[in-house]
């Protein structure tokens, strides 16, 4: 029997966790595709080519991979602050969470829109679409099934992410299991987490899986 | 349709230049089928890509239907390059549409609005007899059947000039011929001009009216077929009519004899054998129907100790075959 206690525990740990990592979402999947976008664009020989540009895009976006998420959590705290006016707390996790997810997905579109033929792109350009034609209704497009793909990728490494949002106080799932399993040894509020953690992950990736198979016509 | 003067382009690849298209210059008539073939890496696929400004030429002219491309940017650029239809080798065609998706995509591209969109792309894959799969996905295709797409697209903007790098090279013999023969119906019916890349002699056999022969960014060779083929001294003679290694025949000498035009009606064998007493062997060769003209080539052995041997081959000379030594 489950107790009712660990019942609202974990459902508060799970609203948590969604809040973060729902918003977390939404903005790094506009900023990464965005940044993934100009990385393609601005690329040698791309619709707007910068290679400059490029090079520093590519090095901010390196620089922000590189950085181990708990590391990044603490050093641009006083950027959270100016954010969201405070440093601790589930929303002043969502800074760090977006900034460290912007990178990670703007790779991942980086590559999907590479996977879209020079040939589709010269095709286009032939019939005398615009740039802004090409982007739309040719590149992303074409890459939506990658796109969804490396979203859901996404999404399940924030859920990994936000475990350590505890650290600031943002609560989550991951949260629960630190201070209740680790630190406490209460066992069944640790595996009641570990199988909320697995269910969420699984419903993410099947989802994400079943609306990139719907997009996909290879 | 297409005046080329001057063209010039070379790439920097780390920094070694090389120059693709090293100064060329083309004339295409209004409603003639041009064929420029070459090697690998003659600079074909760079020219056709100069004529629509995919490539940006470093020299030299490009005037298409009276308007000077090269002098022209962005939307006025996107809007000439609407009235000139391009197909691809390897179809090139949008993997998330359908097939009458894929088609409305180059009107989609010119704003036409949906309902003219619908009428047109039903008509235009009607064109091409695809009209029973506009719901497939290219990936539910076959290769003929996604050319036959790539065609119907490049003919949405009711173009006058159709550019092609290579569109049957994917292709396997019998949906070559029967896209060339798609093609040949296109140019006939719509008047469309046609600027197209290949390496297949087919192409040139079943489609084109002129040819040019490119090496390392150059023509070597260009002009009418029938004109050309009649040349003695013509690559594309040898290229479309291969007689293989000479033979040893014992006791005779060989000669390859090249006709093209009227020039094949006459019965030369019987000729030779009636006015000039030889005995002809026909060692090799054939003798085709081309879109151009009739011709083709023979390799025949003649005695060596015939005494008619030199007026003989004067004789043939005289009647417009091009006559020379087997080597
Ligand atoms: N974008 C490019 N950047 C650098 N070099 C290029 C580029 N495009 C073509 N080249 C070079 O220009 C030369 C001509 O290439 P091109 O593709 O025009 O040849 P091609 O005759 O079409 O060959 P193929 O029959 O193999 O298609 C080659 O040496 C090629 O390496
Ligand atoms: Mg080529």
């Amino acid at each position: 029997m489950i107790a009712p206690d660990l019942v609202d525990l974990l459902w508060q740990g799970f609203v948590e966790t969604a809040y973060m990592v729902g918003v977390a979402t939404l903005l790094s999947g506009a900023g990464g595709l965005l940044v993934g976008v100009l990385l393609i664009l601005t690329d040698r020989g791309g619709l707007l080519a910068a290679p400059r540009l490029n090079g520093l895009l590519g090095l901010i976006v390196n620089i922000g991979r590189s950085l181990p998420f708990i590391i990044l959590l603490v050093a641009i705290s006083p950027f959270t602050r100016a954010v969201v006016g405070t440093t601790i707390g589930t929303t002043a996790a969502i800074v760090p969470l977006t900034v460290s997810a912007i990178p990670f997905y703007a790779r991942i579109v980086e590559a999907a829109i590479r996977e879209v033929g020079r040939d589709v792109v010269d095709a286009a350009r032939a019939m005398g679409a615009s740039r802004r034609q090409i982007i739309v209704k040719v590149l992303l497009r074409e890459a939506r099934p990658g796109l969804v793909a490396g979203l859901t990728i996404t999404v399940v490494a924030l859920i990994g992410y936000s475990a350590m949002a505890g650290v600031i106080g943002g609560g989550g799932l991951g949260d629960l299991a630190l201070r209740y399993g680790y630190q406490r040894f209460e066992d069944d509020v640790m595996v009641g987490t570990v199988v909320l953690l697995i269910v969420v992950v699984q419903a993410v990736q099947m989802l994400g899986d079943r609306v990139a198979r719907r997009l996909s016509h290879r | 349709m297409i005046r080329i003067e001057g063209l010039r382009k070379t790439f920097h690849s780390r920094g070694r230049p090389v120059t693709a298209v090293d100064g060329v210059d083309l004339t295409v008539a209004e409603g003639e089928v041009f064929g420029v073939v070459g090697r690998s890496g003659a600079g074909k696929s760079t020219l056709l890509r100069c004529v629509n400004l995919l490539e940006r030429p470093d020299e030299g002219h490009v005037t298409v239907d009276g308007v000077e491309l090269t002098a022209l940017r962005d939307d006025r650029l996107r809007q000439a390059r609407q009235g000139i239809g391009m197909i691809h080798q390897h179809f090139a065609l949008l993997a998330s549409r359908t097939a009458a998706d894929n088609v409305s995509f180059a009107l989609e591209v010119m704003g036409v609005p949906r309902r003219e969109r619908a009428v047109r792309v039903a008509e235009l894959l009607d064109l091409v007899g695809l009209a029973d799969r506009a719901g497939a996905y290219p990936a539910q295709l076959s290769g003929g059947q996604k050319q036959r797409v790539g065609i119907a697209r490049a003919l949405a903007s009711r173009p006058r000039l159709l550019l092609s790098d290579e569109a049957t090279s994917a292709l396997d013999p019998d949906t070559t011929g029967a896209i060339l023969s798609l093609l040949r119906g296109l140019t006939q019916r719509l008047g469309l001009t046609i600027l197209l890349i290949t390496h297949e002699m087919e192409v040139v056999k079943r489609l084109c009216d002129a040819v040019a022969i490119m090496r390392d960014g150059r023509f070597v060779e260009s002009g009418p077929v029938a004109e050309l083929i009649s040349r003695t001294d013509s690559q594309l003679a040898r290229d479309i009519f291969p007689l293989g290694p000479v033979p040893t025949v014992p006791g005779h000498l060989l000669y390859d004899v090249t006709l093209a035009g009227t020039v094949g009606d006459e019965a030369f064998v019987s000729r030779l054998t009636r006015r000039h007493d030889l005995d002809v062997r026909i060692v090799a060769g054939a003798v085709e129907q081309l879109a151009a003209t009739r011709a083709g080539r023979l390799r025949i052995a003649l005695p060596e100790a015939a005494p008619g041997l030199a007026d003989a081959l004067g004789d043939l000379r005289t009647a417009g075959f091009g006559v020379e030594a087997a080597r």
